[in-house]
């Protein structure tokens, strides 16, 4: 290979412009209205979790062991494949997460899109929603709200299919009696959160 | 139509796109012509037909957006018109000549001898990507090095 095609390989490493230039790109995106879905990580004591928003509001909140890559194709697919990394849009959120988890807030001022939950489970969680922080429920009291007072089966079915836990709070609902009944980020993340909240069915 | 995330595609494709535009437009004004194409694909994204070449697609954006750039350049010669040039030694201190050359060359072998050598793609899709044969793709790198040669007196 003669030198000026050598030299026509440009062999300067690239790599980290490209990658500050991308994210000035996602910034824009997200500032501009071009993209749909935003996305952004927030560190917690669980780890990372991830928190995706349309314009709307709040579509999702994930625990650290929900792989990201699927949440992505996940959220392509039923929202938008117009998907970026923008922090931007969520900074309110992930100020105001930071703040619960130091025990500073106790309700969240983000709004909710709900296109990701239907019917049965929408009820569910509005209803949860309303529950107050330090306070909880049991699935036959939400049951009961969303004007099904025999399928507390099908509340414990829709909590644990809750896409925006924390801030939807389904770990504010227990079984009656005291058990702690199930949980989507496992029940020690339940046990955790309403310790924080000083609520604990004890 | 299953597209991927368009993070999936940013992430993939930002280094060869960003090294495209460094190559052809100057390291100074690669980043606004990065954003445009990027924007550009952004909004076009959701009415893709085909995603079996993302990066093709983007390659051929970020061309358009080159050559758009050149465009507007030799409408409005600025005073900063040198500044590409100027900047240049920053990507590559011992060749701006041979990257000055390289802008001047006609649109489609600058493009050809960029995918081949910049972005290290094979003949048969820099073919797909110019929209012409294989063999027309070897033709306009091989008159690209041809006038390269010339002009840098190698």
């Amino acid at each position: 290979m003669s030198e000026l095609e050598l030299t026509l390989k440009l062999r300067g490493d690239l790599s980290r412009e490209a990658a500050s230039a991308a994210v000035r790109f996602a910034e824009t995106a997200a500032e501009t209205g071009a993209l749909d879905v935003a996305y952004a990580t927030v560190d917690s004591p669980f780890g990372p979790l991830l928190v995706a928003a349309s314009a709307r509001g709040l579509l999702r909140l994930a625990y650290p062991d929900e792989p990201v890559a699927a949440l992505m194709e996940e959220l392509a697919e039923q929202v938008s494949p117009r998907i970026l990394q923008a922090p931007g849009r969520l900074d309110p959120l992930r100020r105001q997460l930071d703040e619960y988890f130091a025990g500073s807030r106790r309700r969240f001022e983000f709004p909710i899109d709900w296109r990701l939950v239907h019917g049965f489970g929408r009820d569910v969680l509005r209803v949860t929603a309303h529950i107050p922080y330090g306070k909880v429920s049991t699935y036959g009291d939400v049951a009961l709200r969303t004007g099904r007072p025999k399928a507390s089966r099908a509340v414990g079915n829709a909590l644990g299919a809750n896409p925006m836990p924390i801030v939807i709070p389904c770990h504010r609902v227990v079984r009656t009696g005291g058990g702690l009944g199930g949980y989507t980020g496992g029940l020690q993340r339940k046990e955790r959160l309403l310790q924080l909240e000083g609520g604990a069915p004890r | 139509m299953r597209l991927p995330p368009f993070q999936d595609l940013l992430d993939r494709n930002r280094e060869a796109v960003y090294r495209f535009l460094v190559a052809a437009v100057g390291h100074q004004e690669a980043d606004d012509c990065f954003q445009e194409t990027f924007l550009a694909a952004l909004r076009a994204y959701p009415r893709l037909e085909r995603a079996d070449n993302l990066r093709g697609w983007l390659l051929t954006i970020a061309r358009n957006k080159a050559l758009d750039h050149h465009r507007r350049q030799a409408q409005h010669p600025v005073p900063t018109d040198r500044m590409p040039e100027a900047a240049a030694p920053a990507v590559d201190p011992d060749h701006t000549e041979v990257w000055s050359a390289v802008r001047r060359l006609p649109a489609k072998q600058m493009s050809a001898v960029i995918y081949r050598f910049v972005n290290d793609l094979p003949y048969r899709d820099i073919a797909r990507l110019l929209d012409c044969s294989e063999e027309a793709a070897r033709r306009n790198v091989h008159e690209a090095l041809k006038k390269l040669r010339g002009a840098t007196h190698e």
